[in-house]
């Protein structure tokens, strides 16, 4: 994950306590959404930024997750993600946003 | 009058040194993590020049190898095409070429007007033959290569005391890039170092596209250079101008130009400017170029190195399009069907899509597969799948496929095979600008000329918001199409339409003349 | 319980995945106070 994100979302879960902040990606794939969800759960796994060895444990999705989806308005869901939801590997998304969710997360 | 496509250039030039000291992710590492593991191993993943000709994607982009003889190979599903050598590895191509390392150093101190590229002059000795020899390097070139050149030590010493940016050859110091100013941070060695690599990676891509069009140089009347780099100093931080620049050491004496940006999309921009100038009359022959960028080198190498691939980010792109007034033969620019992303378009992918490619359409009366070929991001996926963000083009593909199911224009069942038939396999180095559609614009002539296929749709996207100025995308998309030959004259007007003018006008002047004797 | 109503949101979106703005619209649409959107990108 970029550096400034890190950094920012490190200060997002400061200022507001990291049980008040929940994480949503974007990534194209399943590999890179797990390392994003892994850098704002057990620390940067690239050991390059501000959340090397920082565990925040955030609460974390990926917006096709059905979990998070099931929570948006359909209308808008249906507008901007749906056609995009058809191109990408949903179920290997959904397998390693999971696996690192049970590992590491501390406010489900 | 159309404006017409005469053909294009592409060049890549392998610089391995450049990955470890001049790529973001490696200067970056070095600040946060200056002992990892990475810094160690990534050396070992660089490949040999004889290595880069060899590979399948790099033949494609210099003309050896067509897209489809690409899509025609078989892939492994984790190494893509790194193991396998082609079978053609000839460094240069219809298109253009691949410049090894050491010619390009020279390269950019011919470029540099002033005396900020220094060279050791041992390194100097031993490649300038080399240099002279490269057919594109004509000898006005390489009589920009000082006489005198700098002592190794002393070389050393404006690294080292000077803030110089250093120069390296396999591993070795060869020379460095001066700052411009003491003060200005515009003008430091960093920014320089990267000014002139693009400007000499333009200049060399204009050469490229001169050869392979047979276009006199004297004939280019304007150039538009379409990189994301900017050139100024304090005071106007991207005052420009890159294309006058470049167009000067490549010997275009009748041209001026000016810079077009727009991120990834910025290509795409200067194509339709280009075709509208020439379209409009403004000028007989406009030449789009762009460089390349050393901060993208080795951008994703870390997850290269991470599954033992190469590290295979080690070129700078270059290309550069010709645009002349119609000739009657060369497929034309459609500017009736020119697809905008908007600000209020949103940058939800699917309006993106909707907005690049079903709106010009419709406009037209055109149906997503009334276009034959769609080229809208060819980045590499043995570059892009390994570092997380997947098979760009083939994303695209689905996403077409999907808006034209959607739009009722394909069955669903025909989504499967919707990329093959209307897409291309990507080739191109991830150098931002350089992959956005336009490395096709040389195929697509050639396609269309031999009646493979009649239309192509280019199609370029823009990430403006890593610029922190707005939070919006961009693109723009056009279509090339054949030329049906009927409106070669000047201002669209064919040899029957003027007779039957003059026709007229003498009718009209023989009328005057009979009711004036009456 | 749910996910986002009344939670801080940051997002990171991909430029080649789903970008952060079209993300951001859905957050709001489930009650969520999006404090952070950004667009990585790889290319």
């Amino acid at each position: 994950m970029d550096l400034e994100n890190q950094k920012r979302v490190k200060e997002f879960a400061e200022q507001y306590g990291p049980e008040n902040v929940v994480v949503l990606l974007g990534a194209a794939e399943g590999e890179a959404s797990g390392l994003a969800a892994e850098t704002v759960t057990a620390g940067d796994p690239t050991y390059a930024g501000p959340l090397t060895g920082v565990s925040l444990g955030l609460t974390v999705y990926h917006v096709v997750e059905p979990e998070v989806k099931e929570e948006f308005d359909p209308a808008v869901y249906d507008e901007a993600v749906s056609m995009m939801e058809m191109v990408l590997d949903v179920d290997d998304i959904i397998g390693e946003m999971t696996s690192i969710r049970e590992q590491f997360c501390k406010y489900l | 009058m159309k404006a017409v496509i005469k053909g294009a250039g592409y060049i890549l030039v392998h610089t391995p040194d450049m990955v470890l000291h001049n790529g973001t992710t490696q200067t970056t590492e070095r600040i946060v993590n200056p002992e990892s593991e990475y810094l160690k191993e990534l050396p070992k993943h660089l490949r040999s020049f004889d290595e880069v000709c060899a590979y399948y994607p790099n033949q494609v982009y210099i003309g050896n190898k067509t897209p489809d003889d690409l899509a025609a190979l078989e892939a492994d599903k984790v190494r893509g095409w790194v193991d396998i050598k082609c079978d053609v590895t000839d460094r240069y191509g219809k298109f253009g070429q691949i410049m090894p390392q050491e010619e390009f150093l020279l390269l950019m101190q011919a470029c540099d007007v002033f005396q900020l590229v220094m060279l050791d002059k041992d390194f100097v000795a031993e490649f300038k033959p080399q240099f002279a020899a490269n057919p594109l390097i004509s000898e006005d070139i390489v009589a920009k290569i000082p006489e005198a050149q700098t002592e190794a030590a002393e070389i050393a010493r404006l690294v080292e005391e000077e803030h110089s940016e250093g120069l390296y050859h396999n591993g070795k110091l060869v020379g460095c890039v001066k700052r411009a100013h003491d003060i200005d941070v515009n003008l430091s060695s960093h920014v320089m170092h990267e000014d002139i690599v693009s400007k000499a990676s333009s200049v060399l891509s204009i050469l490229a596209a001169i050869k392979s069009t047979g276009v006199a140089k004297d004939d280019v009347e304007y150039v538009i250079d379409c990189c994301e780099e900017a050139c100024g100093d304090m005071n106007q931080r991207g005052g420009g101008n890159f294309a006058k620049a470049a167009a000067e050491i490549a010997g275009l004496n009748n041209a001026t130009g000016s810079d077009t940006r727009g991120f990834c999309a910025g290509p795409s921009h200067a194509i339709v400017e280009a075709a509208a100038l020439v379209a409009s009359g403004t000028y007989n022959t406009v030449m789009v170029t762009a460089g390349g960028c050393t901060a993208k080198l080795g951008m994703n190498a870390k997850n290269h190195v991470e599954k033992d691939l190469p590290a295979l980010e080690d070129c700078l792109g270059g290309f550069a399009v010709v645009l002349t007034a119609d000739n009657g033969v060369d497929p034309y620019i459609n500017l009736q069907m020119v697809g905008r992303h908007t600000v209020g378009t949103g940058a939800a992918p699917q309006n993106v899509i909707g907005s690049l490619v079903a709106a010009p359409l419709a406009k037209n009366g055109l149906k997503i597969t009334d276009i034959d070929k769609f080229s809208p991001e060819m980045q590499n996926p043995d570059i892009t799948k390994p570092a997380g963000a997947g098979d760009v083009p083939l994303a695209n593909y689905k996403m077409i496929a999907a808006l034209a199911v959607k739009n009722g224009e394909l069955q669903r069942a025909d989504i499967a095979t919707f990329p093959a038939k209307h897409g291309l396999t990507g080739w191109a180095p991830t150098q931002g600008h350089i992959p956005s559609g336009v490395p096709y614009i040389g195929f697509a002539r050639e396609d269309i000329l031999a009646g493979k296929i009649k239309n192509a749709m280019i199609i370029g996207k823009g990430s403006l918001f890593l610029g922190r100025m707005t939070n919006l995308f961009d693109g723009v998309s056009f279509v090339i199409e054949g030329n049906d030959g009927k409106t070669q004259e000047a201002g669209g007007v064919s040899e029957e339409e003027v007779k039957g003018l003059i026709a007229k006008a003498m009718k009209e002047f023989a009328a005057t003349l009979m009711a004036q004797a009456e | 319980m749910s996910i986002l109503a009344g939670k801080k949101v940051v997002i990171i979106g991909d430029r080649d995945g789903i970008p952060g703005e079209a993300i951001k619209l859905c957050a709001e649409s489930a009650g969520a106070e999006v404090v952070f959107s950004s667009t990585e990108c790889f290319v």
